[in-house]
């Protein structure tokens, strides 16, 4: 079990690392770092802090920790899963009706510049 | 085509990726039977002629910045006819499959019926010819499916043949699916109370390139599909009861 924590405590720190060294070269935004940089503190605390992982453990109906704080893990991580989801789904739609835009504009000022230069050379 | 159109102006519609095999034979036959009436082909993109081949036809072209697939492209085209004041709109397949003598009994049938939108369908006369065993089973499927939430049977709901009035491409240019559009757009309108009507007409095989939807595809289309009119139909009735609250 004690390995387990370890590992957890070792993976939580790596990723907080990560995403921070990501912050700072400007590969993730502010907005976007907050989804795992809880999820690694999540998981830090309850790997670090037994108490509170027996509780949760037990809330959850289960008789080993190292069972619920893989379970932790997983839905804390299919949270942020979800959130990206949420936020991937909205920057589609946001990039097609941009692109749409782009798309109509471009053809009318095109139009425009055609119709000008008729009327110039007439 | 870019000033406002005229009371009862008609916007033929093509949308095309990678169709420079069919495209230039596709818009001078459109061009053919309906002398006049413009034609708008939108270009998703395409890495091959597919653009020049349309101007050089006598095409007005929409590109589009980068790929976004069947719906946004069909969108973009609903939305730049509503701007312009185009009170019909009828869409075209841009690998030469719809057979453009059909386009006019479309539009007569959106002028004198009173319904939004008309379907040129291959299965209302014919046994529709021209298509797999694959999308045969599908178009079964899909009947089966929408005739319970549109209360009519649609023979061909798979059919991109469509012409719709001012009143669905008001709806269509604030919202339309983006993926595989044909089936939900038929949920989508219904959900608006919004008629439609199928009219009998002739599919042709591809004229060349390859259709979207490959073999590996056609599952993910149908999950894909199905799931998206269940979504709008819940999404209305979700509104719908709030309303009434």
């Amino acid at each position: 079990m004690n390995h387990l924590l370890n590992l957890v405590t070792a993976f939580s720190i790596v990723l907080m690392a990560i995403v921070l060294i990501s912050l700072r070269r400007s590969h993730i935004r502010v907005e976007y770092s907050v989804s795992w940089l809880g999820a690694a503190a999540t998981l830090l605390l309850l790997a670090r802090w037994r108490a509170a992982l027996d509780w949760l453990t037990r809330a959850l109906g289960l008789s080993d920790p190292a069972t619920g704080l893989i379970m932790i893990v997983f839905c804390v991580f299919l949270g942020v899963f979800y959130r990206f989801s949420v936020i991937i789904s909205d920057l589609k739609d946001a990039n097609i009706a941009m692109a749409q835009r782009v798309a109509i504009l471009e053809y009318r000022i095109e139009a425009l510049n055609e119709k000008q230069q008729t009327l110039e050379h007439s | 085509m870019t000033r406002a159109a005229q009371p009862g102006a008609l916007l033929i519609i093509i949308p095309a990726y990678n169709e420079e095999a069919a495209i230039r034979g596709v818009v001078e036959e459109v061009r053919a039977t309906l002398a006049g009436a413009p034609v708008l082909v939108i270009d998703d993109c395409s890495s091959d002629g597919t653009k020049v081949l349309a101007k050089y036809a006598g095409a007005e072209v929409l590109p589009m910045p980068h790929h976004l697939g069947l719906g946004g492209c069909v969108q973009a085209g609903y939305k730049l006819a509503f701007e312009l004041g185009y009170d019909y709109v009828v869409r075209v397949d841009g690998d030469g499959q719809h057979d453009p003598a059909f386009i006019p009994a479309i539009l007569e049938t959106l002028k004198t019926t009173g319904c939004d939108m008309v379907i040129g369908s291959r299965f209302v006369a014919r046994d529709g010819e021209h298509t797999s065993a694959p999308r045969a089973i599908g178009i079964h499927l899909f009947r089966a499916v929408l005739r319970p939430i549109l209360g009519k049977t649609v023979h061909d709901p798979t059919s991109g043949f469509v012409g719709v009035k001012r009143t669905a491409l008001e709806v269509f240019a604030r919202s339309f699916p983006l993926e595989y559009p044909e089936i939900e757009a038929l949920v989508v309108l219904q959900r608006k109370r919004f008629t439609f009507q199928e009219v009998p007409c002739r599919m042709r095989p591809r004229r060349g390139g390859r259709s979207s939807i490959t073999a590996l595809k056609s599952f993910y289309y149908i999950v894909h599909v199905l799931l998206g009119v269940f979504v709008n139909v819940l999404r209305f009735e979700g509104r719908r009861r709030r309303k009434s609250t």
